[in-house]
């Protein structure tokens, strides 16, 4: 059987081997090819004080296959995360984002790794999308060196500030000013790029939202809020939550666009709309309709303030992956097989990794005390018995 | 009990509350007295013209020059997009503080008090003190929260509680507390310089004071050590250990200590966190005894801190119990007698290192 030349979406520009059995005509390789398709988002933007984006959208199939990519692998990571929890190889916190991905890569195609993203705890496709490696995701949520902070954060404090990712915060809500603080800063350093500042539904009613809101619009800043909508707030629906669940008009007289959060086209075309208009005019709110198929976290089974018939109603109509897996599929882009292949070979890719991760070894004791100041200035400080465990800090 | 506490405040009365301003030794040479509020706004100056990154945020830092008038005079010189005047929103406006602070920027935030830090306690500790060990070094937080601490006068229970004990807790800020203008001067400055977050508490009974200093003290490159105490007062028989506006008691105490034959040795903290246990500790095993110093409340204060250091470190060079001198364990009364009581006097001090010194006068019994 001809390998695959879809293994890798680097840029080769082999021709392809088609099985003989394919009746298939001849096509070019997708994974380098650019030329520009236009697809319409099924469901419309509604905007709120601005004009809403068209729903045309362009697209070429690399970037189709990119995303299929990109999704079945956080898709996949996140499953596996769930089995490690379960068998107490993470612990502690863990936040599932599966169902949700079109947000991260959607985001990712409209903007580039000098505008900032931060985010709340859900945030290891957030982080994957910043360029972030399965082997520091897993390493992370284990708790060992090869872990992105080093096994000291744990699944809500990832970061990776070499691509303008700024975590990874435990506290609701508060993600928003430091998000719109990100967006000062660019500002003040005249780097025309923007902050996009990533939220729930259960945050959307916390005051410093409105705070931090305020002053960007006061002081004109490149921020863009994204309400990641998935209509639960740990275990509350959101019109228990919130008096006016239209997220996107909160802002009031910050302009706001809904957005079908389930379509990586629509979200990508969302985001770059939002862009082009935080750099001119200030901030704006995203609202993105988007579904979480795991509970809040871990320890939720998720089924308690939903049923099960939302869920898998959901998983048909809306699945993010299934609807790239269509769209390429109607375009005749790549076959079904192709398509396949992509998905076993995105499994091994986290199989492997998870092998690799827990064979990275866990923090040295020193550890402990090591990054608790930038400077330490040779400060004491001290473990549980103190007459036993000190340590000069660096 | 009546007749202690009338003597008391018959005591109170013959006492200066009012600061203390120190003398000129004026036929010196170059030495200059400048108030502490200059000294803090020369100190932002210079940073902010030493480094474009450093911006002020905070409530009438700019157009109002400053609610205490620290930053007069900033936003003629630097414009508005370095001096920042924000909306009444703590959460909000530290929150953005700390973001920038992420992003690499170096902003001073200033508390119109430290009661409203609260607000935004959330920013200080989960969103800056803790974020550098959080991401294993890859986000430093190189921000100074700053504004006045503790009781001013007449202000109320809401406006007149000090925050050391709180902030210094907390692994991953670094807690300065000046007292005079070279302590301004030079903690500030180094606040700036430093690439953690820093919690700055002034007082605002000092910011009018003069003090003097010398030249180099006013050089702009002028910096003070992070973690290092000072001895103010060289003594041998009793340690005292003070910060921000109570080290002026305690010298004032070491003085009328003097006449009785007791010379204390008093010590300003100038940092609280880190704190400096080894000067702490010298001292009093050179002089075996321990006064401590704050306005703060006394449960689980800075001097419950210092207190269990020195028992740890250096008991066996103790001599007499520790003594804790602070504000009273009550909310902040209004009235002015009230007040007075609730905070500590010099003639507390005083009492505390006589009855160290096993040399304290026995209560007087009631009529």
């Amino acid at each position: 059987m001809a390998l695959s030349y879809l293994r890798s979406s680097s840029s080769r520009s082999v021709n392809l081997l088609k099985p003989l059995s394919s009746s298939l005509p001849l096509r070019r390789p997708i994974s380098t090819d650019t030329t520009p398709i236009t697809v319409e988002t099924s469901v419309p933007f509604t905007s709120h004080q601005c004009d809403a984006p068209s729903c045309s959208v362009e697209t070429n199939p690399k970037e189709l296959l990119t995303f299929f990519r990109d999704m079945a692998l956080m898709r996949r990571m996140e499953i596996a995360a769930d089995s490690l929890y379960k068998a107490k190889l993470i612990r502690g916190f863990c936040h599932l984002y599966d169902g949700q991905e079109a947000v991260a890569v959607g985001m990712e195609a409209a903007i580039t790794k000098k505008d900032c993203i931060i985010t709340a705890y859900r945030d290891h496709c957030t982080f994957i999308g910043r360029g972030g490696t399965l082997l520091e995701v897993f390493a992370e949520l284990m708790g060992r060196q090869a872990g992105c902070s080093k096994g000291k954060g744990g699944s809500m404090h990832f970061y990776k500030k070499d691509s303008n990712f700024y975590g990874g915060h435990g506290i609701v809500g508060a993600q928003v000013p430091l998000g719109c603080g990100l967006a000062f800063a660019q500002k003040y350093s005249k780097d025309e790029t923007v902050t996009f500042a990533l939220y729930g539904d259960g945050a959307a009613n916390q005051g410093q939202l409105f705070e931090a809101l305020n002053i960007s619009a006061l002081w004109d800043l490149p921020a863009i809020l994204v309400c990641e909508n998935n209509h639960y707030g740990m275990g509350t629906a959101e019109w228990r939550a919130a008096k006016s669940p239209a997220y996107y008009k909160r802002g009031d007289y910050v302009p706001g666009l809904k957005v079908d959060g389930m379509d990586a086209l629509a979200v990508k075309q969302a985001c770059k709309f939002a862009k082009e208009h935080a750099l001119k005019n200030g901030p704006i709110i995203l609202e993105m309709d988007t579904y979480r198929y795991h509970g809040h976290s871990m320890s939720d089974p998720g089924s308690t303030y939903r049923t099960r018939d939302e869920i898998s109603g959901v998983r048909q109509e809306r699945d993010p992956i299934e609807r790239i897996r269509k769209l390429i599929l109607s375009h005749d882009l790549a076959t079904e097989k192709e398509l396949k292949d992509i998905e076993k070979e995105v499994r091994k890719e986290v199989d492997d990794t998870i092998t690799q991760a827990k064979e990275s070894p866990m923090p040295e004791p020193s550890e402990l005390f090591t990054n608790v100041y930038a400077k330490g200035l040779g400060v004491e400080s001290f473990g549980a018995d103190r007459k036993e465990v000190r340590a000069t800090l660096p | 009990m009546l007749a202690t506490a009338s003597q008391r405040i018959l005591g109170q009365s013959f006492q200066n509350i009012r600061p203390a301003v120190s003398v000129l030794r004026s036929y010196s040479s170059a030495a200059k007295q400048i108030t502490v509020r200059d000294a803090l706004n020369s100190a932002l100056d210079e940073e902010m013209s030493a480094d474009p990154k450093v911006f002020l945020m905070g409530e009438e830092v700019g157009e109002y020059q400053g609610a205490y008038k620290i930053t007069k005079g900033l936003l003629e010189k630097y414009g508005p997009e370095r001096v920042l005047d924000t909306p009444i929103t703590e959460a909000g406006f530290t929150g953005i503080g700390v973001g920038a602070a992420y992003y690499g920027l170096k902003p001073v935030v200033e508390f119109m008090t430290f009661n409203f830090s609260m607000q935004a306690i959330d920013h200080i500790i989960n969103s800056a003190a803790k974020s550098n060990y959080m991401s294993a070094g890859q986000i430093s937080v190189p921000i100074v929260f700053r504004g006045p601490n503790g009781a001013a006068a007449g202000v109320g229970a809401q406006h007149s509680q000090c925050y050391a004990s709180w902030y210094a807790s907390c692994p991953g800020l670094k807690v300065l507390s000046p007292y005079n203008s070279e302590d301004a001067r030079g903690l500030l400055k180094a606040a700036i310089r430093d690439p953690d977050p820093v919690v700055f508490l002034e007082n605002e009974l000092l910011y009018g004071e003069s003090f003097s200093v010398s030249d180099e003290v006013l050089d702009s490159s002028f910096c003070l050590p992070i973690g290092k105490a000072k001895i103010e007062r060289e003594g041998k028989d009793v340690t005292i250990t003070a910060f921000s506006k109570m080290v002026g008691y305690a010298l004032k105490a070491a003085e009328m200590l003097e006449k009785d034959g007791i010379y204390a040795e008093v010590i300003n903290l100038r940092s609280i966190r880190p704190l400096d246990r080894s000067t702490i500790n010298a001292s009093v095993r050179k002089t075996n005894r321990l006064i401590t110093v704050e306005e703060g409340f006394p449960q689980h204060g800075v001097g419950a801190e210092i207190c269990a250091s020195v028992v740890e470190e250096s008991f066996a060079y103790l001599d007499a119990p520790v003594e804790r001198i602070a504000g009273a364990d009550v909310p902040m009364p209004y009235a002015a007698n009230l007040e007075r009581l609730a905070v500590p006097q010099i003639e507390d001090i005083v009492r505390a290192a006589k009855r160290a010194c096993y040399r304290s006068v026995p209560l007087a019994a009631t009529a």
